[in-house]
């Protein structure tokens, strides 16, 4: 997991630390989600976890749900507004939300951005 | 040369393309556009690289068609994107982007065109909304409203045209099997075919023939309004 980690931050170039702390905030809301909605996940939550598409859990309602839980952890925790919208949102192949790992990549490039 | 001149934007594929070989079998000179080149050509056919919502490019467009036949009968205005997306993820670049093409791009092409009519006292304007209009279809919400755009802009221009002699009308085809509706997943599609009178996909020949209705010189009673397809 730390390797992981620590290549995704490497590949984006952003501290290793904040790589960490957007895949754990994505799991908590995704946790939260399950609570909530009675969402049928894995039991294990990790960076390669389908989210939306293919093999995903997530209805797009549940989607929408995520993103928007998400975006708010981000500002409390980061203090950035973000915006995790995206036109390729309901692409099978495209989405940012494909997986944890792609929205932690999508939530990150957008932090950087500012 | 008598035949009328038709312009039809977004004639690369689609909706578009079947119309422009159909005016051409029906004899019309035929002017398309698209942003992207075609990979198709016939004899009677000009083509512009032209995107609907580049003010410059249009109006070099139509400065060339009044150069070439020095008329325009009719208008027929195709060009549309579209956007499957939950209104909370949508970024307002592709809001602005399918505005820009199927509300301005329509305003855009309708007022070049109008000014070429108005030579003769007489045109034809088509221009295309949708069912997702009246069926208020959740998950596109920027298509929606682009395309309510189309219908209010319909019902101005018809007032602002009329003495002109120009009429001003609006088809509104549910689903049909093109491009713009690939990546939409087949249970939406089925939602919204149950909500049509008649309900199966639409075909090509079902828009030609709301055009046709409207382009025919006997339709110059027929203005402002809006033929939503398969009974909405």
């Amino acid at each position: 997991m730390e390797q992981v980690q620590l290549e995704r931050a490497a590949r984006l170039e952003v501290p290793q630390d904040d790589v960490r702390q957007v895949i754990e905030l994505i799991i908590d809301n995704v946790n939260q989600l399950k609570d909530t909605q009675g969402l049928k996940a894995p039991a294990r939550l990790d960076s390669a976890t389908a989210l939306f598409g293919g093999e995903g859990f997530l209805d797009s309602m549940a989607l929408v749900t995520l993103v928007v839980a998400v975006e708010q952890a981000i500002e409390e925790k980061f203090g950035t507004n973000v915006s995790l919208a995206d036109p390729g949102a309901m692409s099978q192949e495209h989405s940012p939300y494909r997986t944890i790992g792609a929205l932690a990549d999508y939530a990150l490039r957008r932090l950087q951005a500012g | 040369m008598d035949a009328p001149v038709t312009l039809i934007t977004g004639t690369r594929i689609g909706i578009g393309r079947h119309l422009a070989e159909h005016y051409l079998r029906l004899g019309h000179r035929v002017v398309g556009c698209s942003r992207a080149p075609v990979d198709w050509t016939r004899e009677g056919y000009k083509h512009y690289g032209t995107d609907v919502a580049d003010e410059k490019g249009v109006m070099a467009m139509f400065s060339e068609i009044r150069r070439l036949y020095g008329r325009l009968d009719h208008l027929i205005n195709n060009a549309g994107i579209a956007s499957m997306n939950h209104s909370l993820l949508t970024p307002t670049s592709t809001v602005s982007a399918i505005l820009a093409t199927n509300a301005v791009g329509t305003f855009l092409l309708s007022r070049e065109a109008a000014k070429l009519m108005k030579r003769k006292g007489y045109g034809r304007i088509v221009n295309f909304s949708s069912v997702a209009v009246p069926l208020k279809l959740a998950g596109e919400a920027a298509y929606v409203a682009s395309k309510s755009a189309v219908v209010a802009l319909t019902h101005v221009l018809a007032r602002e045209f009329a003495e002109f002699g120009i009429t001003v009308n609006c088809v509104g085809p549910g689903p049909l099997a093109t491009n713009l509706i690939r990546s939409v997943p087949k249970q939406t599609i089925d939602r919204l075919l149950a909500q049509q009178a008649i309900r199966r996909m639409g075909t090509f020949e079902d828009v030609a023939n709301t055009v046709d209705f409207f382009l025919r010189p006997e339709s110059g009673f027929v203005t402002g309004q809006t033929i939503y397809l398969g009974g909405v």
